[in-house]
């Protein structure tokens, strides 16, 4: 029971981990635990096959996604190379702890954000420096309110934010803005959204080069101004628009209507 | 199986053996993503679910095969648009493919 051993700890640590199963072909029952970190235990009976599993493994973890994945005995992935070879069809379940979007500035904007983000399964934190503005009450659907500049937040839990995280820059405010796109900057996230028109951001450019952001490097990774072109609105509207923005960003999609392209819906 | 941790450490205190079903995929509507777990020790005692309640019965006697030796592990369907489902089906329409296995690992 050494590997449901380990699985069982990793869980109630909230760590991320992922388990392949063979679920038929050869060896069902067969068994892969796979951490973040690269490190894997047991072995689905070939070693090629183990390395090209728990690579696969790995990208599901990132995305946070279960399901079944199928191979030949030796790790084949293409259909060619699988032809009159027995399938070994693996189950991958992955156990991700919650993406999380962190919203800079308590406006009204940042509600109806908070709120779409929760419906796609995001912790989120709403950050603001006005203490009365930040608050529980104004914000009961995110999962906290930090009262801070953003510097502090981002010192204190910036090294928690990957790939599949996100951070909302909608303070509109030079001053809050500029230390939160340096901060953002600073971590892996891998959604960067900061708000207002283009003259604001031709303006926070200027700004954020003043403190020597000026790497095209960083300045590619700003969504700004922030969200997907829909013509939205209402702050509602607008969350989705950003939202949608995040989804396309992670699956590096362009975002035009599914009826007006010809490729596969998903993949 | 997150949420069973404790009911299989119970289990397993006591001696019991235990099988665990995973729901490993759907098609069409169905009532839990892949990954939602129920784990049936030899006494047919029952912790989470698989479904909306449509096909948990099934499940236990299948799970209790595989623990007396009757059945390997393996994937059991389940749905009314499958021509290997079992008779019981989801009231949603769609069909879940389950993975049932002894917990031995």
């Amino acid at each position: 029971m050494a590997l449901y051993e380990h699985l069982r700890t990793l869980l109630r640590d909230e760590q991320p981990v992922a388990l392949v199963t063979t679920i038929a072909g050869p060896g069902v029952g067969a068994k892969l635990l796979v951490t973040p970190d690269g490190t894997v235990e047991g072995t689905l009976g070939h070693p090629e096959l183990d390395r090209i599993a728990a690579r696969d493994a790995l990208a599901e973890l990132e995305a946070g996604r279960s399901g079944v994945r199928r191979y030949g005995p030796e790790g084949q992935t293409t259909p060619e190379d699988l032809e009159g070879s027995p399938t070994v069809s693996v189950f991958v379940e992955c156990w991700a702890p919650s993406p999380q979007m962190w919203i800079f500035g308590a406006v009204d904007f940042t509600a109806a954000l908070a709120k779409v983000a929760k419906v796609l399964g995001y912790r989120v934190t709403v950050c603001d420096a006005r203490e009365v503005f930040a608050t529980r009450r104004r914000f009961p659907m995110a999962d906290e309110v930090v009262v801070s500049w953003p510097g502090p937040l981002f010192e204190r839990r910036g090294h928690s934010l990957g790939k599949r995280d996100a951070v909302c820059i909608l303070t509109h405010d030079a001053k809050f803005d500029v230390p939160a796109v340096q901060g953002a900057l600073a971590t892996s996230v891998g959604y960067i959204g900061v708000m207002g028109s283009r003259k604001t951001h031709t303006k926070r450019l200027e700004r954020l080069a003043d403190v020597g952001v000026d790497r095209p490097e960083d300045l590619a990774r700003l969504m700004s101004p922030i969200g997907l072109d829909l013509g939205a609105r209402t702050p509602e509207e607008t969350a989705v628009s950003i939202c949608a923005e995040i989804i396309a960003c992670r699956t590096g999609r362009r975002a035009p209507s599914l009826r007006d392209g010809a490729g596969p819906i998903h993949g | 199986m997150k949420d069973l941790l404790e009911d299989i450490d119970r289990w397993r205190a006591a001696g019991l053996r235990i099988a665990v079903a995973r729901v490993v995929d759907i098609e069409g509507s169905g009532p839990r993503d892949p990954g939602a777990a129920m784990v049936v020790n030899e006494h047919g005692e029952v912790a989470g679910s698989v479904s909306g309640g449509c096909v948990e019965g099934a499940v236990v006697s299948e799970a209790l095969a595989i623990l007396a030796g009757e059945e390997a592990s393996r994937v059991v369907s389940f749905g009314y648009s499958d021509d290997e489902a079992f008779a019981v089906g989801l009231t949603c329409g769609g069909t879940i493919r389950l993975f049932i296995e002894p917990l031995d690992w």
